[in-house]
């Protein structure tokens, strides 16, 4: 391993910018000739729209238009889309409802936009935007994910009870027939709690339109500007990609949120065209928490067959997904494709059977957050297998151990093929970590001085490297999620590197950069990453389900090997020696068996001046792209140990120590990755603890500020105690798994594991916070631990 | 409009505001000094803390006239002229304490403030607690405490306002 190379702890290249205060975000862009655009949104849940007077809002000071969603029927500008078609068990698609970025006749949840003031200054478009009248028919609106299906009143006409997927996955008869067999069925309820995914950026948007060149340019907080760029062109109709440029500057953070097309983007880039003029938004906090895509919002019911002895048999689920008021990008795989094939975590289940309905109500959109779909399975699977340790009266640890995938390949019943692993090698690198032999003695000690103490796991396992296209494509994908790469190397050896890939806090500029010195043996300091324009990228599919690693850096691999067997054939000719004698080695291109060598920087050269070969024997230029195609998913898994010491007087719970090993296979840069862990632990922690976006009977979001809605803070957690295995993923070059959800996803199963341990019940849903807390532990008084 | 006179930077300013002009507005669109963010509107994130004559305070809940008279720093006013990195720039990236980088020009602010408040010897507790104003959504905050921790130590050199105080 060099200092800068794979595995190094290097530093990273970008945080210069980002601590001198010279990162440049969307909202730190302004384009002359600017005006602000600022959007009229709905107070209602439901209501239809019986007309929108605007007239005084545009006679008011420095308004440029008004625009409503008739206007962007009138420029025939295309709904919002959902890009996965999920099937029903009947074989019927989905029942998706229309999504104008403007509301049209109906306005869906609080927040849905009915009109937007361009103005000059945003002062003035905000005064507008109170100027404007709608005369609205309130709705009763259908706010309970439980309550959807068939609440007599209708989300979407095509989905009369609201019911937009009936799906399903896995054998029926085998489950039942295990449920038949078995000596014990364990039954847990549980609610996987919905969230605001909440990056501290709040989304923003310029848009602009270049009348001399025809040509549109969005400038937008993306996590894939490229597929921005292919959703406004093909189904919006903005424009045709070549004249469509949409850049994605630094971006901060996204966990999911950033993935999606929204209606006020889409509006930005139309809206500069119809004004003549750049526009741009920048969302304000509250305007996230209504309109960003939540995440989470499930209601399961889950039951697991075991025999005599504690072997899992089986495995049923029944889910209600909430997926808001409109489908978004991706919401319809979240709850299928995303989750029920996770539903077999790290265990040998012979049988499992989950059926999933995704239901319409008057709520924000619901899609991808931060595990997207496997934190509600790793919550499903984990919450069971503990509370079925705890009735079969075993060790937990030990009960999983038992019933752990141990031998790979190994084909589940939900689709997943685990390609490699080595559950107990984390399982009994976390038990050490988090020292469980003394865990009985902390217990006493807390139960001295009146405080419950306990101790939860949660074994992990997701899917990330998302994925082969032609499987994706099977399952109902409208794209395939591939990445692209290309590597050019300037005649002075220095190297740009074009990923589709998108960084939005994952350092891709270091880790990818460390990769090219690496395997090119050059300076990193001499490799720059270029992400985020789809002037400079030719196409990319973007980050997110910790696939820049797995996906987008295996294309760059592609690439580097190609710019290799070209500089090999460049060398040939320079050192005068066949092409099979060539061997490229720390950086040089020698001729085996002699010392005859020439530096990767000088073999570029002579790759441009072309002065050795002749154009009819070899193209000169030393540039390389690839594609690359995941054969596989990747399977990163480990083991997180929560211990936390519940007040029972006042609800207050106190994370004593978070234990993580995880397995992500090849680890480029080790302090990235742990703070990857980090982060996801917090938000695990996050939704197990705190965050809950809670709707009131009317649909109106009551948690819809950093005020109401209780965000993670520094003083919630305790230093985290970080170990790594390592199983190298067989299915891409690198060996890399992926690493950027598992603390989300592991998380919150390891909390509330911990929680019920303390509280010695299973009587409390997340998040747990100290009201609940408190309530729970009243119930928990007659089990005095002082018993042990 | 009102006419304020402030420091920033080190820079003497003068310009015709808004009275309702906050002081993030007045930093970010009037000096193009786009490294102090708003992450919240409600004065709970901490991406928008500047000094105000040395002190942190929340640059979407001060208003510009506030500011007349004083002396304002930003996180492009922090390192030395010449570009050296004050010692809690450099322990943030020492200490991987960022992520996206949204919350980090806030965080730094307020982590320098907190050094002169509390003195250079910081336990995790202290520090965690202090934190209290300042959200990161990225990092867990396990790697700020890390850097502030060192960056307070690397800090010896500048006298603790709490002496003073």
């Amino acid at each position: 391993m060099t200092a800068t190379g794979i595995g190094a702890p290097v530093r990273r290249k970008e945080d210069q910018r980002f601590i001198t205060g010279k990162g440049r975000y969307v909202d730190d862009i302004n384009r002359p000739g600017q005006a602000h655009a600022c959007f009229l949104r709905s107070p209602h849940a439901h209501a239809a729209i019986r007309g929108i007077d605007a007239a005084a809002a545009r006679a008011m000071p420095g308004v440029l238009a008004v625009l409503t969603g008739e206007d962007l029927a009138a420029d025939k500008v295309g709904g919002l889309i959902c890009g996965w078609m999920i099937h029903s068990k009947d074989g019927t698609p989905m029942k998706a409802g229309p999504h104008p970025a403007l509301a049209q006749g109906k306005v869906r949840y609080v927040g849905d936009h009915v009109a937007v003031v361009v103005a000059e200054t945003l002062n003035q478009a905000k005064d507008a935007v109170e100027a404007i009248t709608v005369e609205y028919d309130v709705l009763t609106p259908v706010v309970e994910t439980a309550r959807a299906a068939g609440a007599g009143t209708t989300v979407h006409d095509e989905a009369p009870d609201n019911v937009v997927f009936n799906w399903h996955l896995g054998n029926k008869p085998e489950v039942d027939a295990a449920f038949g067999r078995a000596a014990h069925v364990v039954g847990l309820d549980i609610v996987n709690n919905r969230l605001v995914p909440n990056p501290i950026e709040p989304r923003a948007a310029v848009g602009e339109y270049d009348d001399a060149e025809e040509a549109f340019t969005l400038y937008t907080t993306s996590q894939n500007p490229h597929v921005a760029r292919l959703v406004l062109s093909a189904f919006i109709g903005i424009a045709p990609e070549n004249k469509l440029r949409v850049v994605a500057p630094d971006v901060g953070g996204g966990f999911g949120s950033k993935i999606f097309i929204y209606a006020e983007e889409t509006v930005c880039v139309w809206a500069a065209k119809k004004v003549g003029r750049p526009v741009k938004w920048t969302c304000d906090r509250t305007e996230a928490f209504l309109c960003d895509a939540h995440g989470r919002d499930h209601v399961t019911r889950a039951e697991m067959a075991l025999d005599e002895g504690g072997k899992i048999l089986g495995l049923k689920v029944h889910t209600i997904a909430n997926l808001g008021a409109y489908l978004s990008t991706f919401a319809s795989s979240v709850p299928t494709y995303l989750y029920a094939p996770l539903l077999s975590g790290q265990y040998n289940i012979p049988a499992i059977y989950c059926e999933v309905d995704g239901v319409y109500t008057n709520t924000a959109p619901v899609d991808a957050y931060r595990g997207a779909g496997r934190p509600e399975a790793t919550f499903v699977i984990e919450r069971i297998v503990e509370v079925a340790a705890r009735q079969l009266g075993q060790d937990p640890a030990r009960f999983r151990r038992r019933n752990y995938v141990r031998s790979f390949p190994h084909q589940t019943p939900v689709i997943m093929n685990y390609d490699c692993g080595d559950y107990g090698a984390s399982l009994d690198k976390a038990l050490e970590i988090a020292d469980v032999k003394g865990f009985p003695k902390r217990r006493r000690e807390s139960a001295r001085t009146g405080k419950l103490r306990g101790l939860g796991y949660s074994s992990y396992i997701e899917a990330c490297g998302i994925a082969p296209s032609q499987a994706v494509g099977a399952l109902g994908a409208g794209v395939g999620l591939w990445e692209s790469a290309e590597v050019r190397v300037n005649p002075t050896g220095s190297i740009e590197v074009l990923t589709g890939s998108h960084s939005h806090g994952q350092g891709h500029e270091t880790t990818f950069a460390q990769l090219v010195s690496d395997r090119l043996g050059v300076p990193i300091d001499s490799v720059t990453i270029v992400h985020g324009d789809t002037d400079k990228v030719q196409f990319g599919m973007g980050t997110y389900g910790s696939r820049s690693g797995a996906v987008g850096m295996s294309a760059i691999a592609k690439a580097i090997d190609k710019v290799i067997a070209k500089g090999r054939k460049v060398a040939a000719y320079v050192l005068e020696a066949g092409e099979g004698d060539i061997e490229f080695k720390d950086g040089r291109f020698g001729v085996a068996g002699t010392d005859r060598s020439l530096a990767f920087g000088e073999v570029a050269l002579q790759a441009y001046v072309a002065h050795k070969f002749s154009g009819a024997d070899l193209e000169p230029g030393l540039k390389e792209g690839a594609f690359y195609d995941p054969t596989n998913f990747t399977f990163p898994a480990g083991m997180h140990i929560c211990e936390l010491e519940v007040d029972p007087e006042t609800g207050h719970v106190t994370i004593a120590r978070f234990t993580a090993v995880d397995d992500f296979g090849t680890v480029i840069n080790p302090m990235i990755v742990e703070g990857q862990v980090h982060g996801g632990i917090a938000q695990g922690v996050g939704q197990a603890l705190y965050e809950g976006a809670v709707y009131d009977a009317d649909g109106q979001l009551v948690t819809a500020s950093f005020m109401d809605y209780r965000m993670p803070r520094a003083e919630d957690f305790p230093s985290f105690a970080v170990g790594m295995t390592v199983t190298p993923c067989p299915s891409n070059p690198l060996g890399i798994k992926g690493c950027g959800e598992a603390g989300a996803i592991a998380a919150p199963a390891a909390v509330m594991n911990a929680l019920t341990d303390a509280l010695g019940h299973e009587g409390i849903a997340m998040p747990a916070t100290p009201l609940a807390v408190w309530r729970a532990a009243q119930a928990s008084r007659p089990q005095p631990l002082a018993a042990e | 409009m009102t006419s304020v006179s402030l420091t920033v930077n080190g820079k003497a300013v003068t310009a015709d505001v808004e009275p309702r002009t906050l002081l993030v507005q007045f930093l970010r669109e009037g000096q193009r000094l786009t490294g102090t963010h708003v992450g919240c509107d409600t004065s709970q994130c901490g991406a928008c803390v500047v000094h105000l004559d040395g002190e942190a305070v929340k640059a979407c809940t001060t208003l510009a006239v506030q500011c007349d008279g004083r002396t304002v720093t930003t996180i492009e006013g922090l390192a030395a002229p010449g570009g050296t990195l004050h010692p809690m720039q450099a322990a943030f990236r020492e200490h991987h304490g960022l992520q996206c980088g949204y919350c980090t020009p806030g965080m730094i602010m307020t982590a320098v403030d907190l050094v002169r408040r509390k003195g250079h010897h910081l336990d995790e507790a202290t520090i965690r607690h202090e934190l209290e104003g300042n959200i990161c959504r990225c990092t867990g905050y396990h790697n700020i405490v890390k850097a502030i921790a060192a960056g307070a130590e690397a800090m010896a050199a500048e006298p603790v306002r709490e002496a003073a105080e």
